[in-house]
């Protein structure tokens, strides 16, 4: 498959942050790619050159094989920013029907497209309606159809599930699959680990404007796995050390081992059938990604970010 | 469609298509109206009586000192400083013995202290009284005199206006008019239209749909949608103001009577014949008729299709001036209104100055502030639109009705391009507080 979107050597200086630099990774066409770092990591700011608001100090960005044109290639594009909002007096179905237009569907087209997805969505009802009218969860659903509506090409979600109840956010986030299956690339913002385990294909980590991890989620896992199992058995045999492992964590019935250097997973099974154990149950553990995200922010100040001086 | 002509649209539609709008429209000139009839109304009758008591040393006003609507001379012979309040007079007014030709000093005395007009009153009527009394002195009878007053015509001054060869009839009253009722009307509208823009950005802002909005369109095109948007609203309201007029004087046209309208006609036919300034036979008509044809006749002096299409222009092009400025505030404020007040000042001021120097050039627009000012962008809608009033090319030459249009549309320009700027990065900066320096550099800064 094809790279949708390549950024090279992208920067972005303020005045007194670098707050992206020399940041490149590429996208894959029809991934769920997921862009992960702390608050203030430069997440926003790289968005919003990808949305071509800002336009980066130096960099290239390449998007469905050409240079972007952030004046042609907007409408390829669906953004859903973190600080949402809608025009609160306004009409929802005028409201979706604005957007729509903007983003370059002619009337008609727009309103098949607004009719097909607030009933997917069950918000016939909402049409008449104003957005002063609706809760934070409705108004957040609302925003999500106004940001796919022109079925863009790229899909770039920030916090999309948050203030969504568990209901709302699963219809959500089966649209996005669906988008994904039809595709659209999604790129989606956030620092809620266990979404992002749950449904990107590919992460990348940002850390104070730089790139600090690249690659699939499987990759990631697998490049800090610790050699960690977890073993269940019927009892606990009498001698339970043994030179294949470390015993990290004893509760009940279930122990947590650590592999030494030089052994397999196997060995630790041999050593338990050997000692007359019934086992129950066997798995390697994978570091999830918030202890890896932790463990690779952690330290580097990025908690509170401190302002530099920049010399351009 | 053009994105920008989207945003237009909604900008417009968004307010037209509203029930405020519609009653403000219609409600506003009404109430206006309402307001001056009601003042005209309330002053012709709420009137106080003042009854005062005269202390004549001199013994000649008696019968001399006319009484008016609200006041009324009596001249009781046991009155002083010390009782007239309790003889229910309202004011007492002691004359001094004249004593050769010298200015005497009369003194006027109440609890309630009077007015500045009702005094000037008093005096006219005294200075009256003393002029009859010294023609009677002259030998002038009472008959003779009061024959002369009756009978006394007046000065009516026709102002005849000269271009090139032809003349032309010409009113300094109507003149002054149009000059300050359109740029009192550009004045209002410049704040109601240009807080509006502001409002519309602030609201973009505090309600997060600008980055939204900014991922679909470049910032430059919603900030114009916004206020072309908003200025057709403007036009919009105008035009329904003047199909009000228009049709107020249509229908006023079936109240007035038949014979009144032919006798005004004929009037026209005399005046066509015998070239301005003429109509002598005026005379004939009844009063009505003479009145209305005064009305026509004055109204027709002005250069209407000149006046309104400036009048639009000069509406347009300072609307444009000062929309883009209120927008860059409106897109630097945060949440706070406060901030809003202190950085709408320094835009507010020339706003108010102009309308000073209009409301000055509107009676003497020919003097060298007012030229200038009627060609530097900040106060030319105004106070061009003051002098146009008095006549093109006569009192405003071509010359300077060009610049002055030429400047006006070039610093449009340049202010939207530098609040397009300021607007482009305040649109999407939150929670700090930006001071002019940096409003100031984000103007000028490059790319």
């Amino acid at each position: 498959m094809s790279a949708i979107l390549e950024l090279t050597n992208l920067r972005k200086h303020y005045a007194t942050q670098k707050a992206v630099d020399d940041i490149s990774f590429s996208i894959e066409q029809g991934s769920i790619f997921g862009l992960l770092g702390p608050n203030g990591a430069g997440k926003t700011t790289l968005l919003r050159m990808i949305t071509g608001i800002f336009y980066p100090d130096s960099g290239h960005i390449q998007f469905d094989g050409k240079t972007f044109d952030p004046l042609n290639d907007i409408i390829k594009i669906g953004y859903m920013p973190e600080e949402r909002g809608l025009y609160k007096k306004m009409k929802i179905g005028e409201q979706a029907m604005y957007l729509a237009q903007l983003k370059g569907l002619s009337k008609a087209e727009a309103m098949q497209k607004i009719k097909f997805w607030f009933k997917k969505l069950e918000m016939e009802t909402w049409w008449n309606k104003k957005v002063e009218d609706l809760s934070k969860g409705m108004s957040q659903k609302l925003q999500f159809v106004t940001t796919v509506l022109h079925e863009p090409k790229l899909i770039i979600l920030d916090e999309p599930f948050s203030g969504l109840d568990p209901l709302n956010a699963n219809l959500i986030k089966e649209e996005i699959y669906g988008l994904a299956k039809r595709g659209s690339t999604v790129i989606f913002s956030t620092h809620r680990m266990e979404q992002v385990e749950e449904i990107c294909d590919h992460i990348v980590l940002v850390n104070l404007g730089k790139k600090i991890l690249d690659g699939t989620v499987h990759n990631i896992k697998q490049q800090f796995k610790e050699n960690k199992f977890s073993i269940k058995l019927n009892e606990l045999p009498g001698t339970l050390s043994a030179p294949a492992f470390n015993i990290v964590n004893v509760n009940d019935n279930e122990l947590v081992l650590q592999i030494n250097e030089g052994f397999k997973s196997n060995d630790i099974l041999t050593h338990f059938l050997n000692n007359q154990c019934t086992i129950e149950s066997f798995h390697e553990i994978l570091p999830t990604l918030n202890e890896i995200f932790i463990s690779q922010v952690e330290g580097t100040h990025a908690t509170a970010r401190a302002f530099q001086k920049i010399d351009n | 469609m053009n994105k920008i002509l989207i945003i237009i649209q909604r900008e417009y539609l968004s307010r037209v298509m509203n029930k405020r709008f519609l009653l403000t429209t219609i409600l506003t000139p009404l109430i206006m109206v309402g307001f001056i009839a009601g003042a005209a109304f309330l002053a012709a009758t709420d009137k106080e009586m003042h009854k005062i008591a005269v202390v004549d040393q001199n013994g000649f006003f008696k019968g001399n000192l006319r009484d008016a609507s609200d006041i009324k001379f009596e001249f009781p012979t046991d009155v002083d400083t010390a009782n007239y309040s309790k003889k229910g007079y309202t004011d007492i007014i002691i004359i001094p013995k004249f004593e050769g030709t010298a200015k005497a000093e009369y003194i006027i005395r109440s609890k309630k202290r009077i007015g500045l007009s009702l005094e000037s009153k008093i005096e006219d009527r005294i200075n009256d009284a003393i002029e009859d009394q010294m023609l009677q002195q002259a030998g002038i009878d009472r008959a003779q005199l009061d024959s002369i007053k009756s009978s006394s015509q007046f000065a009516e001054m026709k102002s005849l206006e000269e271009t090139g060869d032809s003349v032309k009839e010409s009113s300094a009253a109507l003149s002054y008019g149009i000059g300050f009722g359109s740029g009192m009307l550009i004045y209002i509208t410049m704040f109601i239209y240009g807080a509006m823009v502001m409002r519309g950005v602030m609201e973009e802002k505090t309600n997060r749909i600008a980055e939204v909005m900014i991922s679909s369109a470049k910032p430059f095109q919603l900030m114009m949608g916004k206020i072309i948007g908003i200025g057709a609203v403007g036009l919009t309201q105008f035009f329904v103001w003047i199909l009000l007029i228009f049709g107020i004087i249509a229908a006023s046209q079936f109240f007035i009577p038949q014979d009144v309208l032919q006798q005004v006609a004929e009037l026209q036919k005399a005046n066509a014949q015998m070239g301005p300034g003429g109509a002598a036979s005026i005379a004939q008509a009844g009063e009505t008729a003479q009145n209305l044809y005064k009305f026509q006749n004055t109204m027709s002096t002005a250069n209407w299709p000149l006046i309104i299409g400036c009048f639009i222009f000069y509406f347009l092009g300072g609307y444009l001036f000062y929309a883009s400025l209120f927008a860059a505030v409106g897109s630097v404020v945060n949440e706070d209104p406060q901030d809003a007040q202190s950085l709408m000042l320094p835009i507010t001021m020339p706003i108010i100055f102009s309308f000073i120097i209009m409301s000055r050039a509107v009676e003497d627009p020919s003097t060298s502030m007012a030229t200038w000012a009627s060609i530097i962008p900040f106060s030319s809608p105004m106070v061009m639109m003051a002098r146009i009033a008095y006549g093109v090319p006569g009192t405003v030459p071509y010359w300077q009705l060009a610049a002055s249009m030429l400047t006006l549309v070039g610093s449009f320009l340049l202010t939207t391009w530098l609040s397009g700027k300021v607007y482009r990065t305040g649109i999407l900066m939150y929670g700090k507080k930006v001071g002019w320096k940096e409003i100031g550099k984000w103007a000028f800064r490059k790319n």
